[in-house]
C-alpha cells in the first residue's frame, strides 16, 4: 500500500525521542508514545521526507526545523473561554476568595497561544483584581510564547469565543477587548500589562514561585503516570495553603500521590483546593 | 511487549450510526471476549449522555474512555466528545485535544489508526453510516496492519456516504447488512 510506504517504526521513533534528548535536553520520553508517534508521524509525511535517516539528519542537524518540530509535537489547540462552566467557576466560587488577598499570584502551566490566558485576564479586569494581579503564563514552546505575547487572534473565532464568553456569565459585549483589523482580533494591552509570558518544561523545570492558583488544562493528557505525578507534585509545591489547582475536563487528581493533599471544590469543572503539604 | 493485549473491535460512526449500535448492543453475548471501542461523532458537548444511553441497552457494561483506562476484554469503551481516542502499546487509552481531523473530534481514521498499529491481527474495525470521508484512510491502515476491516452495507445504512466512500478507495473484507452485525461480532 503505497500510502503507508511512510510509516514510522516505534523503533524509529524511539530514536527520534532519544536524539531530542540528548542533543537538545527535550524528554518526550514519559510522554504519551502513542501521541507523541502520531504528531511525529504527520509531520514526516507532511515534509515529505523521502527516508528516516533524512528525517533525522534534518531534525539533528537544523536547530530552526527544530524549533519547528517542537511547534508540531506538542498540541497547541486551545480556545477561549472553552468549556464556559469552568469559566463560571472561576468567576463564582474562586476569585472571590482571591480578592481578599493584597496581592494575586497565578501560574497558567501550558498556556500554548494564551488563549486561556487573556480569558483570565478578563476576569479579572472584570472583578476589577486584574490591577493587583500578576499571571504567570508558561509554555516548553517558545514560539506559541511568541504567539501568546502578541495576543493576536483570528477574527473568524471570536463569534465562537464570544459565545463561550457569554456562556461563562460574562456581561458585557465581548469586541469591546479586541480591536479588529482585516481578519485578526488584537487583544487590548490593559490585559497583557499583567501577564508574564515565560519558557518553561514542566519535564524539567522546578517550581518558580508560590501561587494561589494553578491552572494547567489538557496537559497531563500527554504525560504518562509517573511524569503526571510528578508534575503535580511541583504543582502542590508551588501553591499556597488553601490555592486553588485547575486541570482540563478529562483530568483528574483520582489514584495520584498527591490526591489526600487536595480536596475538590467544583467536581465537574476540576478545580481542587490544597489542603495540605 | 510481555502484556497480552485483548483482542479489540473498534466500531466508527456518524450521522445515522447510533440507531445501529442500539440494534447491535442488546443482541451481543454476553460471553464475549473482545474489547470493543466505540467512535462516534457528535456535538462537542462535555456531557457523558451517549454512554449513558449506550449503557441502557448493552448487554456488555459500557463506560465513557478515561485517559489511562486499561482495556478489558468484554468492556464496550465509548470515546468522550472533543476528544480523540488514542491507544498506548500497553493497552492503555489516551486522550487527545489535537486539531480535528475530517471536522471531528473524535475522528474515526484516529482512533483506527492508533489501534491498527497497536493491535495489529487482533483488531477489527467496522465503518457504520455517515456524511463524512473519517475511517477510510483508518480502515487501510488496519488491512495494512493485518486487522480485519468490514464497513456497514451502504444499501441499509441511513446515510450511505461513509461506507461507501470506503468501499470505493478499498476492498473491505465484509459489508454487513445489520442481523448479521451480532454475529460477526460474536465470530472475531
Amino acid at each position: 500500500m503505497k500510502e503507508h510506504v511512510h510509516h514510522l517504526k516505534d523503533e524509529e521513533v524511539n530514536i527520534l525521542l532519544n536524539d531530542l534528548l540528548e542533543q537538545y535536553g527535550y524528554d518526550f520520553t514519559d510522554y504519551s508514545f502513542a501521541s507523541v508517534k502520531r504528531r511525529l508521524q504527520r509531520v514526516y509525511i507532511n515534509d515529505r521526507f523521502p527516508s528516516f535517516a533524512e528525517f533525522r539528519y534534518r531534525v539533528i542537524r537544523d536547530s530552526t526545523y527544530l524549533t519547528y518540530l517542537m511547534e508540531q509535537i506538542t498540541v497547541n489547540v486551545t480556545e477561549m473561554f472553552r468549556d464556559p462552566a469552568f469559566f463560571q467557576a472561576l468567576r463564582k466560587q474562586v476569585l472571590p476568595v482571591l480578592a481578599t488577598y493584597p496581592f494575586i499570584r497565578i501560574w497558567h502551566a501550558g498556556c500554548s497561544t494564551g488563549e486561556e490566558v487573556y480569558s483570565m485576564a478578563i476576569l479579572l479586569q472584570e472583578m476589577n483584581l486584574l490591577h493587583k494581579s500578576v499571571i504567570y503564563a508558561t509554555d516548553i514552546n517558545e514560539s506559541v510564547l511568541e504567539k501568546a505575547r502578541k495576543g493576536i487572534f483570528p477574527l473568524a473565532y471570536m463569534q465562537q469565543y464570544s459565545q463561550n464568553y457569554l456562556q461563562s456569565g460574562g456581561q458585557h459585549d465581548f469586541s469591546r477587548y479586541y480591536a479588529a483589523n482585516y481578519e485578526y482580533a488584537k487583544f487590548s494591552e490593559s490585559l497583557s500589562e499583567k501577564i508574564i509570558f515565560a519558557a518553561h518544561n514542566l519535564v524539567t523545570d522546578r517550581s518558580f514561585n508560590e501561587f494561589q492558583l494553578i491552572i494547567c488544562r489538557n496537559v497531563l493528557i500527554y504525560f504518562n503516570k509517573d511524569l503526571q505525578d510528578k508534575v503535580l507534585h511541583l504543582f502542590s509545591e508551588s501553591l499556597e495553603q488553601l490555592g486553588f489547582l485547575a486541570l482540563g475536563a478529562k483530568e483528574t487528581l483520582r489514584f495520584t500521590t498527591v490526591a489526600p493533599l487536595f480536596k475538590p471544590l467544583a467536581q465537574k469543572e476540576k478545580i481542587w483546593r490544597k489542603i495540605a503539604t | 511487549m510481555t502484556v497480552s493485549l485483548p483482542r479489540t473491535l473498534v466500531i466508527g460512526g456518524s450521522a445515522g450510526s447510533l440507531d445501529v449500535l442500539l440494534q447491535l448492543l442488546p443482541s451481543l453475548d454476553p460471553a464475549c471476549r473482545l474489547a470493543i471501542i466505540i467512535v462516534l461523532h457528535r456535538k462537542s458537548d462535555n456531557e457523558t449522555l451517549l454512554s449513558d444511553l449506550l449503557a441502557t441497552r448493552s448487554v456488555l457494561p459500557v463506560k465513557e474512555a478515561e485517559e489511562k483506562d486499561l482495556l478489558r476484554p468484554g468492556m464496550v469503551y465509548v470515546a468522550p466528545a472533543d476528544y480523540h481516542l488514542l491507544i498506548e502499546p500497553d493497552g492503555t487509552l489516551t486522550l487527545d485535544y489535537s486539531e480535528k481531523v475530517h471536522y471531528s473530534r473524535p475522528s474515526i481514521d484516529v482512533t483506527f489508526s492508533a489501534a491498527a498499529e497497536v493491535f495489529k491481527e487482533r483488531l477489527a474495525c467496522l465503518l457504520l453510516s455517515g456524511a463524512n470521508t473519517d475511517g477510510a484512510d483508518g480502515l487501510q491502515m488496519v488491512q495494512a496492519m493485518g486487522g480485519v476491516t468490514a464497513v456497514q452495507d451502504p444499501g441499509e445504512a441511513e446515510v450511505a456516504f461513509m461506507p461507501r466512500h470506503a468501499m470505493t478507495v478499498m476492498q473491505v473484507d465484509r459489508v454487513l447488512k445489520q442481523k448479521e452485525m451480532a454475529e460477526w461480532v460474536m465470530s472475531l
